[in-house]
C-alpha cells in the first residue's frame, strides 16, 4: 500500500510486525478496526531472530485453523533432549513423545525461521484487512496536551499518524515503551545474547542423524560447561534441510568474562557431543539478538493512556531452565492487546483507566499467571553454581559412576560425598539452591 | 564449512547500509572515563568495536545487527547513542 496520508486516522496503530505486532493486528483488523500494522524492516521478520521454537501451536489454530498447513514451517517438535555438559561429557534427559497433540494436531509445537514465519503471519493479519507499512520506522509517540498518547510519529515526510490506540510491539529494546516512561533502562545482568547459525544439511542425513522420520524435529538445549564460566546455555534444533544452533550469554557475564559470543559459537560446535551433529553443515546466515530474560522483573508498567505494550517489549519471555519461549507469549500478550482495544474502541474510551482492562486480559490468555508462577526460575537458571558447577558435578558424576577401572565400585552415597569432597561442596549452599529450585518449580 | 572465522560468518548476512551512522560512540568520554573495561570490544556479535591506543573506540556502523547489546553493556553513561537506522536499511535476516 501506499503511505497514509497525515490527516488518515486509524483505530489501532500496531509498531512491530513480529508475532506480538501481527497477532494483534489479525485480531483488531477482523473486529473491523482500522488497523495500521508499522514494521521498521524491509519486510517483516527482517530484523527477527529465534531459536526458533514456537510452542505455541494451539494458540494461533484458534486464530488460523490448521495454519501448519499454510505457513512456512520446519518441523514439529515431538523430541526434546536437555543436557548438562562438562568440557568432555554430557549427561542428558531425552523426551520423545510420539502422542496425541505432539505427533498429531494442533501439534505440541514447530521449529520456524522467523524471516518467513513472521512475513507469513504479517501477510495473514493484511489478509484480514490491517495496512502493513513496511521499512518505517517509528521514532516517538504522539500526545495531546494531557499527555495521552494519540498516534505515533514516523521517520518519514509528513509522518505523523493519528491512532486511538497504540500497541508498541518493537521488540526488546522498546524505544516506545522507554519514550512514554513505562520502561526503565536495563541492567546489563537482565539481558542475554543469542548468536546464532543456520547450517545447511541434507533433509535424509538430518533424518539419519537425528533419527527422525518424515517432519518430525528435535529440540536440543545445553547447560553448562559449553559456554565455559559464561551464564547461559545453547541450542540446537533441526529445520527442514538445516539446523539453526546458537549460544546465549548473559550480557553482564560475557563482559565480567571478556568473551567474545561468536567464539562461545564456535566452541560449542566443536563440543565432542555436539561436533557430530553439525558435521558437514554448511554456513547458511549467522544472526544476533538481545532476549529478555528477566522476565516478571523487567516488565514494564503495562499501558497508559492511549498505548499498551506487548511481547518482548513488555519482557514476555520465558527462560526459565525448561523453559524457552518468547513467540507463543508474544502472541498471547498481542491477544490481549488487541482485545484490550477492540473494547476501548467500542466504549470510545482509551484512558489508562479503561485500558487497565489489559491486565484481566493477560491474565485470562494466561500470560501474566504463567509469569508470576516462574518469576523465581529466571534467576536460579542464571546464578552462578547452577551454571558453572553442577552441571560439572553432575557429569563428573556420570563418568566415575559408569568407570570400570579395576577399583571397587562405589555405591551412590560414598560417590556424593566423595563428589562434595572433590568439588568443596558446601552443605548449607546445596541447601539453600535446592530450595531455590524448589521455590522456582515445585510450587 | 562447520567451523568459520568471523569475517566469513559476517560474510554471509545482508546489509543495506544506510548513509549516516545510527550508533555514535563519543569516544571522549571512553578516553576521559578511563574506561579500561571496554565492554563494547568484547561483546558485539559483529565485532564492530575497535579499541585505539588512545583510549578512544574505533565504531563502524555498517554491519550492524542493531541489537543493542553494546548499549546494554557500556557502563559509561552517553558514551554510546544510538537509535535504529532508517526504515528498510540496516541488518536483513533471511534465515535466521
Amino acid at each position: 500500500m501506499n503511505a497514509p496520508a497525515a490527516s488518515e486516522s486509524f483505530d489501532v496503530i500496531v509498531v512491530g510486525a513480529g508475532p506480538a505486532g501481527s497477532t494483534a493486528a489479525l485480531l483488531c483488523a477482523r473486529a473491523g478496526l482500522q488497523v495500521l500494522l508499522l514494521e521498521r524492516g524491509e519486510y517483516p521478520g527482517a530484523k527477527n531472530v529465534s531459536g526458533a521454537a514456537f510452542y505455541g501451536s494451539a494458540i494461533l489454530n484458534e486464530l488460523i485453523p490448521n495454519w501448519w498447513e499454510q505457513a512456512p514451517v520446519e518441523r514439529y517438535i515431538c523430541r526434546r533432549d536437555i543436557a548438562f555438559m562438562s568440557p568432555t561429557t554430557s549427561v542428558a534427559l531425552d523426551f520423545h513423545c510420539a502422542g496425541e497433540g505432539y505427533t498429531t494436531p494442533p501439534y505440541n509445537g514447530f521449529i520456524v525461521l522467523r524471516p518467513r514465519f513472521d512475513r507469513w503471519l504479517a501477510a495473514q493479519a493484511e489478509a484480514a484487512g490491517a495496512f502493513l507499512l513496511t521499512s518505517t520506522v517509528v521514532d516517538d509517540v504522539l500526545r495531546d496536551d494531557r499527555g495521552r498518547v494519540i498516534g505515533v510519529r514516523v521517520r518519514r515526510e509528513q509522518g505523523d499518524i493519528r491512532g486511538k490506540v497504540v500497541i508498541a510491539c518493537d521488540g526488546v529494546n522498546s524505544f516506545l515503551a522507554k519514550k512514554v516512561g513505562l520502561q526503565r533502562e536495563f541492567h546489563a545482568h537482565e539481558l542475554s545474547l543469542g548468536v546464532k547459525e543456520v547450517l545447511g544439511l541434507d533433509p535424509a542425513l538430518i533424518e539419519d542423524r537425528f533419527r527422525l522420520s518424515g517432519d518430525e524435529g528435535i529440540a536440543y538445549e545445553y547447560l553448562g560447561a559449553i559456554t565455559e564460566d559464561v551464564h547461559g546455555g545453547a541450542f540446537l534444533y533441526t529445520n527442514r534441510d538445516s539446523l539453526s544452533l546458537g549460544v546465549i550469554g548473559q550480557v553482564s557475564s560475557l563482559v565480567e568474562r571478556r568473551k567474545r559470543p561468536y567464539e562461545l559459537l564456535e566452541r560449542f560446535k566443536a563440543h565432542p557431543a555436539v561436533a557430530p551433529l553439525v558435521r558437514g553443515g554448511k554456513l547458511r546466515e549467522y544472526s544476533a539478538h538481545l532476549i529478555p530474560e528477566s522476565g516478571w522483573t523487567m516488565q514494564p508498567t503495562l499501558y497508559t493512556d492511549g498505548m499498551l505494550v506487548a511481547g518482548d517489549a513488555a519482557g514476555f519471555c520465558l527462560a526459565a531452565g525448561l523453559y524457552l519461549e518468547g513467540m507463543n507469549y508474544a502472541m498471547q500478550s498481542g491477544l490481549a492487546a488487541a482485545e484490550t482495544a477492540i473494547d476501548a474502541c467500542r466504549q470510545n474510551r482509551f484512558s489508562a483507566r479503561a485500558l487497565s482492562a489489559y491486565r484481566k486480559n493477560l491474565k485470562r490468555r494466561n500470560v501474566s499467571t504463567d509469569f508470576r508462577a516462574y518469576r523465581h526460575a529466571p534467576a536460579f537458571v542464571n546464578s552462578a553454581r547452577l551454571q558453572n558447577l553442577y552441571p560439572e558435578v553432575v557429569a563428573s558424576g556420570m563418568e566415575q559412576l559408569f568407570r570400570v577401572d579395576g577399583n571397587p565400585k562405589r555405591k551412590i552415597l560414598p560417590l556424593a560425598r566423595h563428589l562434595m569432597r572433590q568439588y568443596q561442596l558446601k552443605p548449607g549452599e546445596m541447601l539453600r539452591d535446592g530450595y531455590q529450585m524448589m521455590r522456582a518449580y515445585l510450587w | 564449512m562447520v567451523m568459520t572465522t568471523h569475517e566469513e560468518k559476517m560474510r554471509t548476512v545482508r546489509f543495506r547500509v544506510a548513509a549516516t551512522p545510527h550508533i555514535v560512540v563519543n569516544s571522549d568520554i571512553c578516553r576521559d572515563s578511563g574506561c579500561s573495561l571496554r565492554a563494547c570490544v568484547y561483546v558485539c556479535p559483529a565485532n564492530l568495536f575497535v579499541p585505539l591506543d588512545d583510549g578512544g573506540i574505533l565504531f563502524n556502523y555498517e554491519q550492524c545487527f542493531e541489537c543493542g547489546t553494546c548499549y546494554i553493556a557500556c557502563n559509561q553513561e552517553g558514551a554510546i547513542r544510538w537509535s535504529y537506522p532508517d526504515g528498510g536499511y540496516g541488518v536483513t535476516f533471511r534465515e535466521s
